[in-house]
């Protein structure tokens, strides 16, 4: 009879217990960097091979005019607070260069007017920010596979990082990186124009990357210069960028 | 040797009330007890994830500016600070539990879900966001590994398809008055699922939990370039993330009337069976 008593007990308690105790022990988990590191994030690696597997090549949905956002809101940062953006902006960016370099077989750097001058792509695209919101608006740019042919990448570059005017917090400036597959994407571009109109101050001026199949921290705005790199490690935090090094966002924002 | 163990003799005649016997299958106990795990983090990690902007749309877009028809929100009051939960036009104040809580150590918690019910507890989109899109590899791959197996081993054609006599309104009405009056099968009867099982178990199996999957899976990006049609299924990024807000509320009330059916027809029977796989067929009453 004890043993039947201790085994029933034990057979109800498991259910219950069980849940309590993974309960109490999924926030001492999540806290250790290296649980995060090797359990937490391989969803995340998962996904990011399976998408490059088997739709590498696969093309964002595009919209129509009638299905955009009436009201495109801005996040993040809205107004960079160096000096030198503000002057630059006040210039309307005459004076704004844009440079690409690092592994690349001829640094260039680009006027405002010199990227507006080159083929453009206009695709009606929706941006997923990761807090779950969606806005649809239509994108004007120069597609980054033109630059990227025009400095001619070195064998050894593996990534595209993005070096932005603004700052988050202690004056660290904000950068992003994305994977040669993005970079010679179709639809990866670097956008000046919003909505028929010149991309405005809020949403990135004089220009902010456009990389459609992922989440809009990704979306670098006020990008200031262009390095092709063979790894990320030696770049701010080394996780490839802003958010990712302060607060633990994936890399690989394609979900 | 106990009296219910199975003995030659007793193999002629058709298990009766009183006897031990085989109920689930290896498949479904592991199924089971992992899938207990996995949603049980897949619905905490995602109340966390819905805390980071807590209002839904239907449609391709959806922010801010946009009409939400639900809302769990926080706001300032000639009272003070006011947790509410608003469904179209209609507003709760939920302070305490939606909208406004209180943390571990009394703070005020100014976020949709509880720190009780989120994993972690405390507001981190991105910690919750890696817990979630995780375990939801495990999640999808248990109910695609599950659901093939199972039609292959036979076990939703004989153990989960209804029979067309159980389809007859008047056998489903019946059952729905058993259950009212917590009448639950005895003997040979209860070696079988009854029809509203049937159909909560098929419902689980094939529409709440695949819809968890493919409206997950619509939410993101890369996926909407690989697979355009999930858009057309659900009508747009925000409506597949409404929905799948609506079906994991389906999938807790599935979960709170299963334990509470568990706890009504025999805690100790009900688990060991699905630990074990060996259930007693409860005594036909007299």
């Amino acid at each position: 009879m004890s043993t039947l008593l201790t085994r029933r007990k034990l057979i109800t308690g498991l259910g219950l217990g069980g849940s309590s105790l993974m309960l109490s022990g999924c926030d001492p988990l999540g806290s250790s960097p290296k649980f995060e590191e090797m359990v937490l994030s391989s969803g995340n690696w998962l996904s990011y091979r399976v998408h490059r597997l088997i739709g590498s090549d696969a093309l964002a949905p595009e919209y129509s005019a009638s299905e955009m956002s009436p009201v495109f809101r801005t996040n993040g940062n809205t107004m960079p607070d160096s000096a030198d953006y503000q002057r630059m902006a006040s210039e309307n960016f005459a004076n704004w260069q844009l440079q690409v370099d690092g592994l690349v077989s001829t640094p260039k750097s680009y006027s405002l007017a010199e990227l507006r001058n080159m083929p453009a792509r206009s695709q009606i695209t929706r941006h997923d920010c990761v807090e779950g919101w969606s806005a649809i608006g239509k994108w004007t740019g120069v597609p980054l596979a033109l630059l990227l042919g025009e400095v001619g990448l070195k064998p050894q570059a593996r990534y595209l990082v993005f070096h932005c005017a603004d700052t988050f917090g202690l004056g660290t400036k904000y950068y992003e990186s994305i994977d040669l597959v993005d970079g010679y994407h179709p639809q990866t571009i670097i956008a000046y124009g919003m909505n028929d109109e010149v991309l405005s101050v809020g949403h990135g001026a004089p220009i902010r990357l456009r990389v459609e199949r992922q989440l809009g921290y990704k979306h670098a705005k006020y990008v200031m210069r262009i390095e092709a790199a063979a790894d990320l490690a030696s770049i701010g935090l080394g996780k490839g960028g802003f958010w990712e090094d302060s607060s633990g966002y994936d890399w690989y924002a394609g979900i | 040797m106990t009296a219910n163990q199975t003995t030659a003799e007793d193999l002629s005649r058709r298990p009766a009330g009183g006897d031990l016997v085989k109920r689930h299958r290896l498949s479904t106990r592991v199924w089971h007890w992992t899938n207990a795990v996995v949603l049980l983090i897949m619905l905490m990690s995602g109340l966390m994830i819905f805390n980071a902007h807590p209002r839904l749309y239907w449609g391709q877009f959806g922010a801010n500016p946009d009409h939400a028809w639900l809302e769990i929100n926080g706001r300032n009051t000639p009272e003070g600070p006011q947790g509410y939960l608003r469904v179209g036009d209609i507003t709760i104040v939920t302070t305490g539990i939606l909208g406004l809580s209180k943390r571990a150590d009394g703070r005020n918690n100014p976020v949709a879900f509880p720190a009780w019910a989120t994993i972690p507890s405390d507001y981190n989109l991105a910690l919750s966001r890696r817990w979630h899109l995780t375990f939801a590899w495990l999640f999808a791959g248990g109910i695609l590994a599950y659901g093939v197996w199972s039609l292959v081993n036979g076990h939703v054609r004989r153990d989960l398809l209804p029979s067309r006599g159980e389809l007859k309104p008047g056998h489903i009405w019946g059952d729905i008055k058993h259950h009212a009056m917590l009448k639950f099968p005895t003997g040979e009867a209860a070696r079988h699922y009854n029809i509203l099982q049937k159909g909560a178990y098929l419902l689980v199996l094939g529409i709440l939990i695949p819809g968890m999957v493919l409206t997950g899976l619509t939410m993101s990006p890369s996926m909407d370039a690989i697979f355009p049609f999930l858009l057309d299924i659900f009508g747009g990024r925000q409506s597949a993330r409404s929905i799948h807000f609506i079906l994991a509320a389906g999938l807790v009330a599935f979960i709170l009337v299963h334990l509470l059916m568990v706890l009504l027809a025999g805690p100790f029977n009900e688990i060991r069976s699905m630990i074990t796989g060996r259930y007693r067929l409860p005594k036909e009453k007299s």
